[in-house]
């Protein structure tokens, strides 16, 4: 077993995790910002932008993946002009994995925040305004608290989607050991490769971070844990 | 002090259009639900922009939309308190509380205390608005507002989803604190109650428009328009004919009625409080003979619907008798004649 273990190469997980973290906080501030902008439009605007930001949940991760080649491919203008202006490879690199993760999260941030912004008492935002408080202070200060539970758990809910995102990362940073290789990635690829070994383990890894991820949401988004049984 | 308001606004079913000036005085906005008094308030804290108009609160311009001036309602120094009170619920006491304040940062901790202090909230500080009594939760939200030193205050309808005793308390609570307020006051209400208890001036609004606006005891008295005179309360209405110019024919009555008022041209209504009709025991001038159709008991008083008896078609009225007390019964308390006080008849138009 402890052979087993230190055959293992680590580099996955913590590929895994890091890309989880930071696609995670991009989506945080992304969706948030997002979500508080639609909850300011007309009705109508505010359904095609809204099924815009969708997107990404329900179509498959390949089709998005696909869709982010196109843009920072090296050959395609806006990847040329990121490469040539900053230096920025995104294709075939660990950027790669972070924005496939953090593209692919975006959604459930975003919904989450949207309906935990919607639950929000409007005269809340309107009570600080006119005690004086900047807009930038009403939100931060008065709405993000009071979204709290929902917002905590769309991040929750963006990270369990970010590490475990599989379909646009290989499309878009591929599976590179040490670089691009995620944990899901090194699952297909253990698996294809004949490896049930280090696929199952891997396997195992995924399914307990799963699960205290679910638990903490539940603990975070904690009221309906505690009242409000159904008979 | 003074405010002036002028609002235009297309909202869905009417267009709101309130025109009212204010000198130092609580203004009460009297009106059934949906007829824009909520809207009237929101235009002047700036949360909605009026289509055209113009609200000037001591010579300060807030809005006119001919001049293009719009201020945000951050800088308008409009405090509001809400129905619900909107309590920040993640804060504590003393936190909402500093929310509201305005100026120099020094002072404000001293200024949350004093605030603190003078509305009874010592001792609360560390709470939660979830762990506090309704009544707690208004002095809070009052404190909340006042420490920013607003110029005009809005109530929006503050007493009506309370209970009868609560309301009680909290309206002279609100009474106490607000007596050194020197500012302008609007306050929004259903209630004929509550705006009669308030406001010595009152406005009242049907559909988005201005029926009348003007002294309340005044409107009370003489409202002038069948629409305001149901709104303050009255529920005794008759077709008129005029007779002489101090005698009508109240025709869903069918009784002739002498009025201490001169009876105009154009007089069409006429109305009259249920609880100014007395009994009678002899008839004569103003007299209905009175037979009960129905009756109400509620805990102090009898309201009964009577009708005359000598025309079984005309249509009963409302009678308001208080009760000598909880043992009298209903049917002891119908005279044979009911009694129409000539300086009570409102004349209609």
């Amino acid at each position: 077993m402890m052979g087993f273990l230190e055959e293992i190469n680590w580099s996955p997980l913590w590929i895994s995790l890091k890309t989880g973290f930071i696609a995670t906080v991009l989506a945080f501030f992304i969706g948030v910002y997002c979500a508080s902008k639609v909850m300011k439009l007309k009705p109508v605007t505010r359904g095609i932008l809204d099924g815009f930001f969708t997107m990404p949940l329900v179509l498959p991760p390949t089709v998005a993946g696909f869709l982010l080649l196109m843009v920072f491919s090296l050959r395609r203008p806006f990847g040329a002009f990121l490469l040539e202006q900053f230096d920025i490879k995104v294709v075939q690199t660990w950027k790669g994995c972070i924005i496939a993760a953090a593209v692919i999260a975006f959604p459930l941030m975003y919904r989450n925040a949207r309906a935990a912004f919607e639950q929000v008492d409007i005269n809340l935002v309107f009570a600080g305004k006119t005690l004086g408080m900047s807009d930038r202070a009403v939100f931060w200060k008065v709405v993000m608290p009071a979204a709290g539970p929902g917002i905590a758990s769309g991040t929750v809910l963006a990270f369990a989607r970010a590490i475990g995102e599989y379909g646009a990362t290989s499309m878009l940073a591929g599976n590179i050991l040490g670089k691009t290789r995620t944990v899901s990635v090194a699952i297909a690829s253990e698996t294809a490769a004949g490896n049930y070994g280090i696929a199952g383990f891997w396997v195992v890894v995924i399914l307990i971070i799963s699960f205290f991820i679910v638990a903490l949401i539940n603990i975070v988004s904690g009221r309906g844990m505690r009242t409000g049984r159904w008979l | 002090m003074a405010l002036e308001v002028h609002i235009v606004k297309k909202l869905h079913g009417f267009t709101l259009r309130v025109n009212f000036c204010t000198e130092g005085s609580n203004m009460g906005v009297l009106g059934a639900s949906g007829s824009g008094k909520s809207m009237t308030l929101r235009c002047i804290a700036g949360i909605e922009t009026p289509d055209e108009g113009r609200i000037v609160i001591n010579g300060r311009t807030l809005f006119d939309s001919e001049k293009h001036i719009n201020l945000k309602p951050q800088e308008r120094r409009v405090g509001y308190l809400f129905q619900n009170y909107a309590l920040f619920p993640t804060m504590t006491v003393e936190k909402n509380i500093s929310c509201g304040f305005r100026g120099d940062k020094s002072e404000r901790k001293k200024r949350v205390r004093d605030y603190l202090e003078r509305y009874q909230l010592v001792g609360l500080e560390k709470r939660y608005p979830s762990q506090l009594s309704g009544g707690q939760q208004q002095r809070v939200a009052l404190a909340r507002m006042m420490i920013g030193e607003p110029e005009v205050i809005l109530l929006d309808e503050p007493f009506s989803a309370l209970d009868s005793y609560l309301k009680d308390v909290l309206q002279r609570d609100m009474v106490n604190f607000l007596q050194e307020y020197k500012g302008d006051m609007i306050l929004v209400t259903h209630s004929r109650d509550e705006a009669y208890k308030f406001c010595e001036e009152l406005t009242l609004l049907k559909d988005g428009s201005v029926l009348v606006t003007g002294e309340t005891k005044e409107i009370f008295e003489n409202p002038k328009l069948v629409e305001a005179a149901r709104l303050t309360g009255c529920k005794n209405f008759t077709a008129v004919q005029k007779l002489d110019n101090h005698k009508i024919y109240a025709a869903d009555w069918d009784v002739i009625l002498y009025t201490k008022e001169f009876v105009e041209r154009n007089i069409t209504c006429a109305a009259i409080r249920g609880h100014w009709l007395q009994p009678c025991e002899n008839g004569g001038r103003n007299c209905m003979r009175a037979e009960a159709v129905e009756c109400v008991e509620t805990p102090f008083e009898h309201q009964y619907l009577v009708r005359n008896k000598d025309n079984k078609d005309s249509s009963p009225l409302w009678w308001m008798k208080p009760k000598g007390s909880f043992q009298e019964l209903a049917s002891e308390g119908v005279p044979k004649y009911i009694y129409f006080p000539e300086e009570h008849i409102m004349l209609l138009k």
